[in-house]
C-alpha cells in the first residue's frame, strides 16, 4: 500500500482547513445542550478537545481544539463537517461505523453514504499505529455527546 | 563461538571503521537484509532498541538447545553447566563496565534498575527505623529535608522512580534544568547539589539530545555534598567504552536490548559497600539463607538482587553482545557512530525548516539525532520516512518535561550504531529533504 493511500488529497485538505477547529471563539448555541470532552494519545502527544452541542435531538454544532498529526486533526475535521445536521441516533451509527472499519485491519470497507468524507480514512486502518490517530476526535465526540444527549 | 575479549592495546592499532567494515559487520545481523515498502530496510532506531547478530541469536538458542535449567540449584549436569554460563556471563558483563563480579546484578531492564535503587533507598528508610540490619543504613535512608536531584533531560524512567521515592520518604526533587540549546545548566548545578543532595541521578548520554553529560564534574559536586551517583547508561554502555569505577558513580544501569542482545536482560551496578547492607528491593526464592514463618535472611549480593527464577538464556546472550562489543572495539564504534551523528546533524541543519535538538554540528555528540519539521507533526514525518523503508521513532522518547521544555510535543529521532553506513544517513537526509513539500509545509 502507497503512502498516498494513506494520506489521500481529502485528509491533507482538512489536516489544513480544520471545519470546526477553535473552541474559544465559537458559543455554542443558546438552549443547546452541551457535553465536551478531552482525550489524549500518550504515544504521540496527540490531544483533542470536543464539544458537541443538541438542539432537538440534532448535533447543532460540532468544536474542538486540538493539536497532533495530520491524520488526527483531518479527522477532528471531518467528523465535526459530518456530525452537524445528523440526528444524535445518526451520529451514535456513524461512530460505530467508522471505529469498526478502523479496528478492521482493513477487511471492512467504508460506506461513503454513511461516513462521507471520512470514509476517506478506511486506508488508515491498514497503519495499526495510526488507528488511534483517526479514532481520537470520534472517541471525544462519542463521549461528549452522551454527556448532551 | 569466541569470548576472547579483545586486549586495549590492539584495540588501539586497529584501524577506524569504514563502511566497508560495516558492510561486513551487516552480515552478522539477518534482521537488516529486508526490504521494507519495497525499499532495502534503513534502520535508525537503535537508541529504542538494537537488534541482534548471529552470535547473540545463536548464544541464546544454544543455551536452550544444550543447557536449559534453573541455576543455583539442583545437583544434575544440565543444572551445573546452566549455572556456569550463568555465572560466567556475569564475569563477563563485570569485565565490560569495570566493576567486580558480585557488583553486577542482573535486572529486566534499566527501568527495573532505577526502581531497584530508589526502593532499596526507601526500604533502608523503614530498616533503619526499626533498629534492623546493618548500622550504616540509616545514613543511606531519605527523611523530609533530603533532597534527590535529577536533571530536566532525564528519560521517563530516571525520572519517576525518583519523584515515587521522594512522595515514599518525604524527600524533595529537584533537577538541574537545561538551556534553550538543551545544554546542562552547569552554572547552576553547585547551587541545587548541595549539604541536602542525598542521590543524585543523572543520564550518561541523552536519548534526545545525543549530549554526554560531564560526568566528573557531577560526581565531584556530589562527593563534595555526600550524595549517592546513579548513573543511566542505558545510550553509553552500548556506544562508548563505560568504566563504571574510573567514573566513580556509586550505581550504573543499562539494558541488554539497546546493545545488541535481546530483550528482558539488564545490568545494574553497584558498589560492593552499598550492596551488601542495601535491604532488597525484591523478595522470594533464590535469594535468601534461613527462612522461617516469620522472617528470612538474606544473601549478599548479587543473589540479594536476584529474586526469583532469573533471566539465564537472556544473560547468557547479553554476555555475547558484550563480546561483540569487545571484539569491534568500543573506541572505535564511539568514533564511527559520533561521525554519522555529526553526518545527520550537518545535513538535517542544511534542510529548511528542521530545526534540531542539541548540540549544532561541528559540537561533542553520540550518533543520534532528534529534530522537529516545521509544519509536520513527527508521526507523519516518521510515516513518510517509512514509506522510504527508513525506520526511525516519533514522539517524546519517554521524555515529555525535555520536550516540553524545548517548547515541542513531538519530535522525530534518528539513531544510529555500529551497523548503519553514512550512506543509511545520507538515505535518511534525502527522505527528510523531501517531508515538507509531501506535506505542503
Amino acid at each position: 500500500m502507497s503512502l498516498d493511500q494513506l494520506y489521500q488529497q481529502i485528509i491533507l485538505d482538512h489536516s489544513k482547513a480544520r471545519h470546526g477547529s477553535g473552541l474559544a471563539g465559537t458559543a455554542a448555541p443558546e438552549g443547546a445542550n452541551t457535553g465536551q470532552s478531552h482525550q489524549l494519545n500518550p504515544v504521540c502527544g496527540d490531544e483533542v478537545t470536543l464539544r458537541v452541542a443538541v438542539e432537538d435531538g440534532k448535533v447543532a454544532q460540532v468544536s474542538w481544539d486540538g493539536a497532533g498529526c495530520s491524520i488526527s486533526m483531518a479527522s477532528a475535521s471531518v467528523l465535526s463537517e459530518l456530525a452537524e445536521g445528523m440526528t444524535v441516533a445518526e451520529l451514535h451509527q456513524a461512530i460505530d461505523s467508522f471505529r469498526e472499519v478502523l479496528r478492521s485491519r482493513g477487511k471492512v470497507s467504508a460506506d461513503p453514504d454513511l461516513l462521507g468524507d471520512a470514509a476517506a480514512f478506511e486506508g488508515v486502518a491498514r497503519y495499526a499505529a495510526r488507528v488511534k490517530c483517526a479514532m481520537i476526535s470520534w472517541v471525544a465526540a462519542e463521549d461528549a455527546l452522551n454527556q448532551a444527549a | 563461538m569466541a569470548v576472547v575479549s579483545t586486549p586495549p592495546t590492539l584495540e588501539r592499532a586497529l584501524p577506524v571503521m569504514d563502511n566497508a567494515e560495516v558492510l561486513r559487520i551487516r552480515n552478522d545481523f539477518p534482521v537488516l537484509n529486508q526490504l521494507v515498502n519495497g525499499q532495502p530496510l534503513v534502520y535508525l532506531d537503535s537508541g529504542a532498541t538494537s537488534q541482534n547478530p548471529l552470535s547473540v541469536i545463536e548464544a541464546e538458542q544454544e543455551f536452550y538447545e544444550q543447557r536449559n535449567a534453573a541455576v543455583h540449584r539442583g545437583a544434575h549436569h544440565l543444572a551445573v553447566e546452566a549455572t556456569e554460563v550463568f555465572e560466567d556471563a556475569r564475569q563477563t558483563i563485570a569485565d565490560f563496565i569495570g566493576a567486580d563480579y558480585a557488583e553486577t546484578i542482573w535486572t529486566s531492564n534499566a527501568t527495573e534498575g532505577l526502581n531497584l535503587i530508589s526502593y532499596a533507598l526507601s526500604n533502608a528508610g523503614l530498616w533503619a527505623a526499626q533498629g534492623r540490619g546493618d548500622a550504616g543504613l540509616k545514613e543511606l535512608a531519605l527523611n523530609p529535608g533530603d533532597e534527590i536531584v535529577v536533571t530536566e533531560m532525564e528519560h521517563h524512567a530516571n525520572l519517576i522512580p525518583w519523584q515515587e521515592l521522594a512522595f515514599r520518604t518525604g524527600a524533595t526533587l529537584r533537577y538541574i534544568p537545561i538551556d534553550d540549546a538543551g545544554s546542562l545548566r552547569m552554572d547552576l548545578a553547585g547551587g541545587i547539589i548541595g549539604s541536602r543532595t542525598r542521590v543524585l541521578a543523572f543520564t550518561h548520554a541523552s536519548n534526545v539530545l545525543g549530549t554526554i553529560t560531564p560526568v566528573a564534574e557531577l560526581v565531584g559536586l556530589a562527593r563534595k555534598a555526600g550524595a549517592l551517583v546513579v548513573l543511566d547508561a542505558c545510550q553509553s554502555a552500548p556506544h562508548l567504552p563505560l568504566d563504571v569505577k574510573g567514573l566513580d558513580v556509586d550505581f550504573a544501569v543499562f539494558s541488554g536490548h539497546k546493545m545488541l542482545a535481546p530483550t528482558g536482560i539488564g545490568v545494574l551496578y553497584g558498589k560492593q559497600e552499598l550492596l551488601d547492607i542495601l535491604p532488597p528491593f525484591l523478595t522470594g526464592g533464590s535469594m535468601i539463607t534461613t527462612v522461617t514463618m516469620e522472617r528470612a535472611e538474606y544473601l549478599p549480593a548479587p543473589q540479594r538482587f536476584e529474586a526469583g527464577t532469573q533471566r539465564i538464556s537472556q544473560a547468557v546472550a547479553l554476555a555475547a553482545a558484550a563480546n561483540y562489543l569487545t571484539e569491534t572495539g568500543l573506541d572505535r564504534i564511539h568514533q564511527w557512530e559520533a561521525g554519522l551523528g555529526q553526518r545527520m546533524v550537518a545535513g538535517l541543519e542544511s534542510i529548511p525548516g528542521i530545526r534540531v535538538l542539541g548540540p549544532a554540528a561541528g559540537q561533542e555528540r553520540i550518533g543520534l539525532a532528534a529534530f522537529d519539521v516545521e509544519g509536520v507533526h513527527a508521526h507523519d514525518v516518521g510515516q513518510f520516512l517509512d514509506s522510504k523503508g527508513i525506520a526511525v521513532r516519533v514522539g517524546h522518547h519517554c521524555a515529555q518535561p525535555l520536550h516540553r521544555r524545548l517548547g515541542l510535543t513531538a519530535t522525530t529521532r534518528a539513531s544510529a550504531y555500529l551497523y548503519n553506513t553514512t550512506h543509511d544517513v545520507d538515505q535518511f537526509l534525502d527522505a527528510v529533504a523531501g517531508v515538507r513539500a509531501y506535506f505542503r509545509a
